[in-house]
């Protein structure tokens, strides 16, 4: 089993008072799955990704990766599972404005230490970016962005890919050839995937599918 | 991990080159500045120990032959066995140079170029002769000449050995009797009868004035400092806001907080080191383009070997890179703690333009209003160095705080008041930029404030420095007699033949049981042309020549707590009302001034045995008093030529100053430009929707233009009393609490006029290379901003 979360539980502290998020969520993936998180705007399904990122901590209860209990873990040791287990894919690109597409997409292998250039070459040929690597990412498109964000999270050759609603700031037919690329490499690669995703067209593409109502999973 | 994260961060500098400058910049200027301060000041204390050195020389009482010119060497050594502490002097005209020998070893501290031994750091060259460039220039080549720039003109030193050798004679021509004598000792008359002995004269010892300038010089020193630091403070705080989003970016992607702040720290040490060295090397330069004098072919010109100031001193660079480093580190650390407060799920968006507002400005008001208040507080209770300083620190910190609270304030009026629609819009958006410019404005504030500062106390300095020449040394010659009859017959010979005759018979008294010294005037046109009091009545000399009022210096006013109006008593029957304060910046010991007659009443015993003589000719009048009275040269003393020197060399430090003050001016625009540069990309997205709405680009660059200008004319309106004050603070609450006087304020309309005029012209300057980028940004930039808005 590579990622697990037992009971676990987030709310967060407003103005009004408390909010729960999540109010004891469970489930497993194993190795190599692909997963769909579905849900209503506001379910918490972003929450659920970044506690499984380890970008956020959980309440109670327990995230497992590789049978390691992660939540609770300190800074440095969250960063080395990030660094060397996990890949994540933003909805916003998150790409390094001062470095050319080519070192945005060598940037995580490189943190990570696992920089495998014949591998990079592999991933810019799949997704169309050979043309763009001198460039830097404000003049690409948002679907070529968001390429480069996939091409960086794969090339660190990461156990767990977690995006969220990668193509939400796509087109719908630039959305369906980025997607098919991305799940193409997650295959390519064995990487197990967790993708939140307000479209069941998207969540039908994956392997099982999880709907997140009142925190809870249904 | 480190590599590629290191890679990542530096790589902002490299797509922002504009702010990489402005940071390296700020740094390399502010180092500069305060290295080229240090230079200055350096050169400035060489040119008051040559000043000194001139001065100097007739501070001491000397043995002199009663007859010829010369002393022998066994009167020397007698006097030396009987327990006499002297120390002897050869001198030998060469042509227009005077040829000192001195014994290094026993010569006092401070006497005329003895620093030019010491300063050689080969500890002691026997054989040489120390002299200034232009000096060394008309000396034989058969001396070994050093080129020392603290040196007098017209002075070469030596040891006495090389002298006398040179001159071909044995015997000495003076024996200086050392300040502390034993408390016995023979009489002169039994030891060596053949000398006498001459009285130390009444000349000025400016050490105390220059020491005050030197403080003062080191506050601004450290004053440009912090402006450079303030362009550093905004440059770095830019970049960090800008690169919220990478921090953020690269700890999603596995690296730890901790690595990222030592990342952080590292890369910022290392832009501290280049910008500091660039700075040193900078402030190398400045100083030695400043300071002609230490042009480096000084050595090929003269084949002399240069020595002296504009060495490049690892003191300098140590403490300039050290600052570097400090004010990075100052700039820095506000910022890593907000990096490891920052939560990683935060919005990676700049927040910039939300920071200076709100709560913000409130306690940014609070404090500026809190430190303003200390100041005044300070002002009036201050009476150390320390109080002083925190007296200055709490007026510019203050003074920096509440200026951009007041700018917004101002455009708010500014707004209200306007009719044109394009105006009001003009008053809000220079108000919307003002939290994005503030630390640009606040050291533009600062540095003409400083400037301000600078033009008022060096030429009040000035003022006071010529002044105080004047009156000491009034008279173009000062001779010197040993009796009753010499006295009586040198009078008449000068009266008799024209000139005026100013005796200054003196006398130790007790003023309230306190001792001071009594000096007799004879009141004239030199006293009353050339004095200048701090306080006074209406024509203080005729009471002081009818023998009804009396004149105190400045140190025995503030010892005895005696001013104007209170009275001294003389004598059990005579008190004398105190009809004028003298300033006296060359002596630190108590003096009340009298007439002659009045002096002669109550000291009658004691005849003048020194006199001035006002002349055109010294030359002659030397002369002829040697030819007619039998005087011997050596009692006779040219203040002419002592002045004149001595201007000279104050001359060139005032210079100096002038150019460190356009030098800083310079800075604060070089502030303003990096700060518009930097701010021109989020101007575009604001200047859009104008554009959109019909307003030419041209409209658009000439309004930034006349901001530019609206803004450096708050700034200079908020500067004068802000420099006003700080002037003030050193010259009366500094400079009394470090040396126990107070240098006299003046104002200089015209100089504050062409600083006005310099500060709108930098901040035009500076403005339109940002203006001109505006006037070339293609349309299709502008329209992007509409097509970006996601
Ligand atoms: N840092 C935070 N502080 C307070 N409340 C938060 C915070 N982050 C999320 N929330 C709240 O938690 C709830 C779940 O947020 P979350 O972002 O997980 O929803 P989501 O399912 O991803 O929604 P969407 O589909 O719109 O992205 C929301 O009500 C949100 O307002
Ligand atoms: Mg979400």
């Amino acid at each position: 089993m590579l990622l697990e979360f037992k009971s676990v539980t987030k709310s967060f502290q407003d103005q009004s008072g408390e909010i729960p998020v999540l109010r004891g969520v469970s489930f497993a993936l194993d190795a190599g799955e692909t997963l769909a998180l579905t849900g209503e705007s506001g379910s918490g399904k972003s929450t659920l990704l970044h506690i499984a990122g380890g970008l956020d901590t959980a309440d109670s209860g327990s995230v497992l990766l590789e049978g390691r209990k992660i939540n609770g873990l300190p800074d440095r040791a969250l960063a080395q599972v990030r660094r060397h287990q996990i890949s994540l894919v933003f909805q916003q690109f998150n790409l390094v404005p001062s470095l050319t597409v080519g070192a945005n997409i060598r940037f995580q292998a490189a943190l990570a230490g696992v920089l495998d250039p014949a591998f990079v070459d592999h991933l810019v040929g799949a997704l169309g970016l050979q043309d763009h690597l001198d460039k830097y990412p404000e003049v690409l498109s948002g679907g070529q962005q968001q390429r480069v964000a996939i091409a960086r999270a794969l090339a660190a050759k990461p156990k767990l890919l977690l995006a969220d609603e990668p193509t939400g700031n796509l087109d719908e037919e630039t959305a369906a050839i980025v997607l098919a690329q991305m799940l193409a490499l997650v295959e390519d690669t064995g990487a197990a995937c967790m993708m939140v995703t307000h479209s069941p067209k998207i969540a039908g593409q994956l392997g099982r599918s999880l709907h997140l109502k009142a925190g809870l999973l249904v | 991990m480190m590599a590629p994260a290191l890679w990542a961060l530096m790589s902002h500098w490299w797509r922002n080159p504009i702010q990489f400058f402005a940071v390296i910049g700020g740094l390399a200027l502010a180092t500069a500045l305060w290295c080229g301060v240090q230079a200055i000041n350096a050169e400035a204390r060489a040119s008051y120990d040559a000043a000194a050195g001139v001065l100097g020389e007739g501070q001491y009482d000397q043995l002199v032959p009663r007859t010829g010119d010369t002393i022998s060497v066994e009167d020397y050594i007698a006097l030396r066995r009987a327990g006499w502490l002297v120390t002897p002097v050869v001198e030998h005209r060469f042509g227009a140079v005077r040829l000192l020998g001195i014994d290094p070893l026993t010569a006092p501290a401070g006497f005329a170029g003895l620093s030019a031994f010491q300063d050689q750091s080969n500890s002691f060259q026997r054989h040489s002769v120390f002299a200034n460039a232009k000096t060394a220039e008309t000396l034989s080549d058969e001396l070994d000449i050093v080129v020392q720039l603290d040196v007098a003109d017209g002075l070469a030193i030596a040891d006495i050995s090389v002298v006398q050798s040179f001159a071909k004679a044995k015997g000495l021509s003076r024996l200086i009797i050392l300040p502390n004598q034993p408390m016995t000792q023979p009489l002169l008359e039994e030891i060596a009868p053949g000398l006498k002995r001459l009285a130390a004269n009444q000349t000025a010892d400016v050490e105390q004035l220059t020491d005050s300038f030197h403080l003062s010089l080191t506050a601004f020193g450290m004053l440009s400092f912090v402006v450079g630091l303030f362009i550093v403070h905004s440059a770095i705080g830019l970049a960090f806001e800008q690169r919220r989003g990478l921090v953020r970016t690269m700890r999603s992607l596995g690296v730890p907080m901790r690595r990222l702040l030592v990342l952080v720290a590292v890369e910022m040490g290392v832009i501290a080191l280049i910008g500091g060295t660039l700075g040193v090397l900078l402030g190398y330069l400045i100083a030695a383009t400043l300071l002609p004098d230490v042009a480096g072919t000084l050595q090929g010109l003269y084949g002399a070997q240069v020595s002296g100031v504009l060495e490049f001193r690892a003191s300098w660079a140590a403490s300039g890179i050290a600052l570097a480093l400090a004010g990075t580190a100052f700039a820095v650390s506000g910022r890593l703690l907000q990096i490891a407060q920052m939560p990683l799920l935060a919005s990676g968006k700049s927040r910039a333009w939300v920071m200076a507002r709100g709560q913000r400005s409130k306690i940014q008001g609070f404090l500026a209003v809190a430190l303003l208040i200390s100041a005044a507080i300070l002002a009036g209770i201050t009476n150390t160095l320390f109080l002083g300083f925190g007296l200055l620190a709490c007026l510019l910190v203050g003074a920096a705080l509440a200026f951009p609270l007041l700018v917004s304030k101002a455009t708010q009026v500014f707004e209200r008041r306007s009719k044109n629609a394009t105006v009001a819009w003009f008053w809000a958006d220079t108000r919307q930029q003002i939290p994005g410019l503030s630390l640009a404005l606040m050291a533009l504030l600062l540095a003409v404030s400083a400037n301000i500062g600078v033009a008022t106390m060096v030429s009040s300095f000035r003022l006071t420095f010529v002044g105080f020449l004047d009156q000491r040394l009034a008279p173009e010659l000062y001779l010197q007699v040993d009796t009753k009859d010499e006295s009586a017959a040198l009078d008449k010979y000068l009266t008799d033949r024209g000139f005026e005759s100013l005796p200054l018979p003196r006398a130790d008294i007790d003023v309230q049981g306190e001792p001071a010294r009594l000096l007799g005037v004879r009141v004239g046109p030199t006293y009353r042309q050339n004095w200048v009091f701090l306080d006074q009545i209406p024509d203080p000399w005729t009471d002081v020549k009818m023998g009804k009022g009396l004149i105190v210096n400045e140190q025995l006013a503030r010892r005895q707590g005696l001013w104007v109006g209170h009275s001294v008593t003389l004598r059990q029957d005579l008190a004398l009302p105190i009809v004028a304060v003298v300033g006296d910046y060359g002596n630190p010991s108590s003096q009340a001034i009298v007439s002659e007659s009045l002096f002669a009443d109550l000291h009658p015993q004691t005849p003048p045995l020194q006199f001035g003589v006002r002349t055109n000719d010294p030359q002659s009048l030397r002369t002829a008093l040697v030819q007619d009275l039998g005087l011997a040269h050596n009692a006779m003393i040219n203040q002419a030529q002592i002045k004149s020197a001595s201007l000279e060399i104050f001359e060139r430090t005032f210079m100096v100053t002038a150019a460190l003050n356009v030098l800083t001016l310079g800075v604060a625009g070089f502030a303003i430009l990096m700060s518009l540069l930097t701010l021109a990309d989020i101007r575009v997205p604001q200047l859009a929707p104008v554009w959109a709405m019909g307003m030419t680009r041209r409209r658009l660059a000439l309004l930034e233009l006349a901001r530019a200008v609206s803004l450096a004319a708050l700034v200079f309106a908020a500067a004068l009393p802000v420099g006003l004050a700080l002037a003030w603070v050193l010259l009366t609450v500094v400079n009394v609490a470090a040396f126990g006087w107070q240098l006299p304020m003046f104002l200089f309309p015209a100089e504050y006029a062409g600083l006005a005029a310099y500060t709108l012209i930098a901040a035009v300057l500076a403005a339109l290379w940002p203006v001109g980028r505006l006037l070339n940004t293609p349309p299709a930039a502008l329209l992007q901003v509409f097509s970006n808005e996601r």
